[in-house]
């Protein structure tokens, strides 16, 4: 089983702390809508830890794996558009299989033809013949896709599944995708692997934003179903007004005017409802995280997590000892992709809308990486606690900031030019302390505030 | 003849004058990420904010020279504050070296760690961009916005189609001009050009023979400073002012780096002009063009575009991705990584 060190137990000790003190100053409400992203973030950073601490494998295309994962919500949950698939249904169905042949053709091609000069014609003659023969089918086909009732639809919606099943449909989704990129670019030495990573995921992103006829693009997808109940719902559930009037007895108790007493029971129902569905999905999101938690330590124990870090410390001599490096390299990106994209679609879940334009890299990539930098690498409980960290500190940072500036210019007049334009640009601080904590622990922790743990044999 | 005319006005318009001047711009940014590249030998994810820093003291400059009523006449003023505004990028390059690259470069750490540096300074420029300045766009470019404006060409020559030519455009390819004649200059004929030159070949051998590794990184953040400076206020002055524009600027910049030939500041400006004419060419409809070109009966119905304009950035990352499958040393052979 986990053992935890005493400092691991400290740091878990902090972050809970952190959510009541959180809880206690600012309002429960407050402290789960930070503790939901922060399980979230943690996720995605543990899939950025599974491929980068076990094997050395950058992945700075996180944003576009969660946008995929983002996509399979969508696609799971949305109920099906009759009217679009009649539209537009056969076309889109002919050019997919045009474009299963076509890479087909290609596969086929490279097999066949040894030359390497003649392989690179006859790919580019079929390539342009095929992408000119597909166009024919596919634009006419989300053209009229796009046109029906294209103020609430517009695309060719989902499958009308409970939205909780899209969790490992996003991982999927970002896992296919995943090995795309990974076959075409694992080869690369690190620092170009995250440069072509990070520019595949903008073109993941750009494909989501401008397919409307798929992911209804920038026209956003809203009102996706969730997997808890809705607060309006609560209100009315006798259970639930009950178990409020239960928790809260002798408090109402004190009250002796009836009328009095029912106005504070509504808004103690009011306030409740908020909570309890913030807590359900904190408990969905929690299991979630310890099913992933358990099994990425498991794996780091076991002997193929021993051989993760035998290649990522000496590629070649463990490719002298036989194992497949490539294939290796491959499997724990497209593992540490899909738990990125498991991440995505309950981000998608949390918020009940779909906004591809809402995909920066500045947020959904580079952030995610700060945490696992912050956390440590190569160990799955560091990477929890840079997730919960960081991103603890992005959402307080402007409180914070608001509150330093403020003692800073105690002395200038409410009025004054400077502490006004600070004041506007609080936002923007979290920026700059996101810059320098990862300065301050490159410099000073660089192997992360819990680092990986040396096992010997 | 008229016809054929048209459709060379329809191409210059619309494709050869702003791929040259959009090429220019990611062509001096590409050249300082090379390099950063060549000499440090890291990937600087902190090149566009770098520029957009640069950008951001010109525009300050400009606005502090309008208010003093101080221009150059039909020139923008920008040209006036843009020696400030290098001065205060090398600045900001040397102490960003001092403080957080150099204890990397003597612990002699991984690419990919002073990557993720160059990460964290990102946001730290970044977050210091947006807090003088704002997220808002600026338009600073003054002076006479255009040196010929479409309809006067079209009087000027009677044809159908008008080519206009804007003052900023033609100062991005001068300036270009400029500065690339003198880097390359500086680099081939120099005594300080030639020992980077020889750092960026070989670290050891360079070392032996007496070159100051300081000496060399220094003078490499001063070019890089002016590069960036420059290349961030000319595409600012070209298009607009916008903080967020310049990390959206990052990766084709890396592209071009990459596509040329990283480490190789020929390449670098090739691969520039390559990404910069592939973004437009794929993404322009070449209806207009085929109408005059063609006879009648053969017209195109449709747009006659590749790509819908959205895709532009994407486009320099499927030839990033093609590049490097095909030829991964780049263009010109690049440092073989």
């Amino acid at each position: 089983m986990i053992k935890f060190e005493r400092y691991e137990w400290l740091a878990i000790t902090i972050m809970i702390s952190l959510f009541i003190f959180v809880g206690f100053i600012q309002g429960w409400s407050v402290s789960l809508v930070i503790l939901n992203m922060c399980i979230i973030s943690a996720i995605m950073t543990m899939g950025v830890n599974i491929s980068w601490g076990y094997a050395g494998v950058i992945n700075f295309g996180v944003m576009g794996f969660l946008a995929m994962g983002g996509l399979a919500a969508v696609i799971v949950s949305y109920p099906p558009i009759t009217e679009s698939w009649k539209a537009g249904g056969t076309g889109i169905g002919v050019s997919f299989i045009l474009l299963v042949i076509l890479v087909t053709a290609v596969m086929y091609i490279n097999k066949a033809v040894t030359d390497k000069r003649n392989r690179y014609i006859f790919n580019t003659i079929v390539i342009i013949f095929g992408i000119l023969v597909i166009r024919h089918f596919y634009l006419d086909a989300t053209e009229s896709i796009e046109d029906v009732n294209p103020a609430i639809a517009g695309f060719l919606g989902g499958l009308g599944l409970p939205i909780i099943f899209s969790w490992i449909v996003g991982g999927f989704f970002a896992a296919g995708v995943a090995f795309i990129i990974g076959k075409v670019a694992l080869g690369l030495r690190s620092d170009y692997l995250a440069i072509v990573t990070l520019g595949i995921s903008e073109i993941v992103v750009s494909v989501l934003k401008h397919e409307e006829w798929l992911s209804r693009g920038v026209k956003n997808v809203i009102g996706l179903k969730r997997p808890v109940p809705y607060e309006i719902n609560l209100q009315n559930a006798d259970w639930f007004i009950n178990l409020i009037a239960y928790l809260n007895s002798s408090k109402l108790n004190n009250i002796i005017d009836v009328s009095d007493r029912q106005q504070v029971l509504n808004n103690l129902i009011i306030d409740g409802s908020g909570i309890f569905v913030k807590l359900s999905y904190a408990v969905l999101f929690l299991i979630v995280m310890f099913i992933i938690f358990y099994f990425a330590n498991k794996a780091q124990l076991s002997p193929w997590g021993r051989m993760m870090r035998a290649i990522r410390d000496n590629e070649i001599a463990a490719n002298a000892m036989g194992k497949d490096v490539v294939k290796q390299h491959l499997i724990i990106f497209v593992i540490g992709a899909a738990i990125v994209g498991v991440a995505g679609a309950m981000l998608v879940t949390l918020d009940g809308l779909f906004t591809p334009s809402g995909y920066r890299p500045l947020r959904f990539t580079f952030i995610i990486w700060i945490m696992v930098i912050v956390g440590g690498s190569g160990n799955n409980l560091g990477a929890i606690f840079g997730g919960f960290v960081i991103w603890f500190s992005w959402i307080e940072a402007a409180p914070l900031t608001t509150f330093i500036i403020n003692q800073i210019t105690v002395g200038l007049e409410p009025t004054n030019a400077l502490k006004l334009h600070l004041l506007e640009s609080v936002p923007y601080f979290r920026y700059l302390f996101m810059g320098l904590i990862l300065l301050l622990i490159l410099r000073y922790r660089p192997k992360g505030i819990i680092p990986e743990k040396v096992r010997h044999s | 003849m008229i016809d054929f005319l048209n459709s060379i006005i329809v191409l210059l318009n619309f494709i050869i004058i702003p791929g040259i001047s959009y090429g220019s711009q990611l062509a001096l940014g590409a050249l300082g990420v090379t390099f950063v590249y060549a000499i440090l030998r890291f990937a600087n994810f902190a090149h566009g904010e770098i520029m957009s820093f640069g950008a951001m003291i010109t525009i300050l400059f400009t606005w502090f020279f309008q208010s003093q009523n101080i221009g150059l006449g039909i020139l923008p003023t920008a040209l006036l504050a843009l020696p400030i505004g290098i001065v205060a990028t090398i600045i900001l390059c040397i102490i960003s070296d001092k403080f957080v690259f150099q204890y990397y470069r003597y612990q002699k750490s991984v690419p990919v760690v002073l990557a993720m540096v160059s990460i964290g300074v990102m946001f730290v420029i970044n977050a210091i961009i947006r807090i003088i300045i704002g997220t808002e766009t600026i338009k600073f470019s003054d002076g006479q916005k255009f040196i010929m404006k479409a309809k006067q060409f079209k009087i000027m020559t009677g044809l159908n189609e008008g080519l206009a030519l804007k003052s900023s455009q033609v100062i991005t390819i001068l300036i270009t001009i400029l500065l690339l004649t003198f880097t390359f200059w500086f680099l081939q004929k120099t005594k300080t050009g030639k020992s980077m030159r020889a750092f960026s070949d070989n670290e050891d051998l360079a070392l032996l023979s007496g070159i100051n590794p300081d000496r060399v990184v220094f003078t490499t953040w001063i070019i890089v400073g002016v590069l960036a400076c420059v290349a961030g206020t000319l595409y600012g002055l070209d298009k607009s002012y916008k903080p967020i524009i310049y990390l959206n600027l990052v990766l084709p910049i890396f592209a071009s780096a990459i596509v040329g030939g990283i480490g190789s500041p020929f390449g670098a400006v090739v691969g520039g002009y390559v990404i910069a004419f592939s973004e437009i060419m794929v993404t322009y409809a070449y209806k207009k063009f085929f109408v005059y070109i063609l006879p009648s009966s053969i017209e195109p119905t449709g747009l006659v575009q590749l790509l819908s304009t959205d895709y532009k950035f994407a486009v320099s990352f499927s030839i990033l991705v093609i590049v490097l499958l095909i030829r991964p040393s780049g263009i010109f052979k690049g440092r073989v990584l």
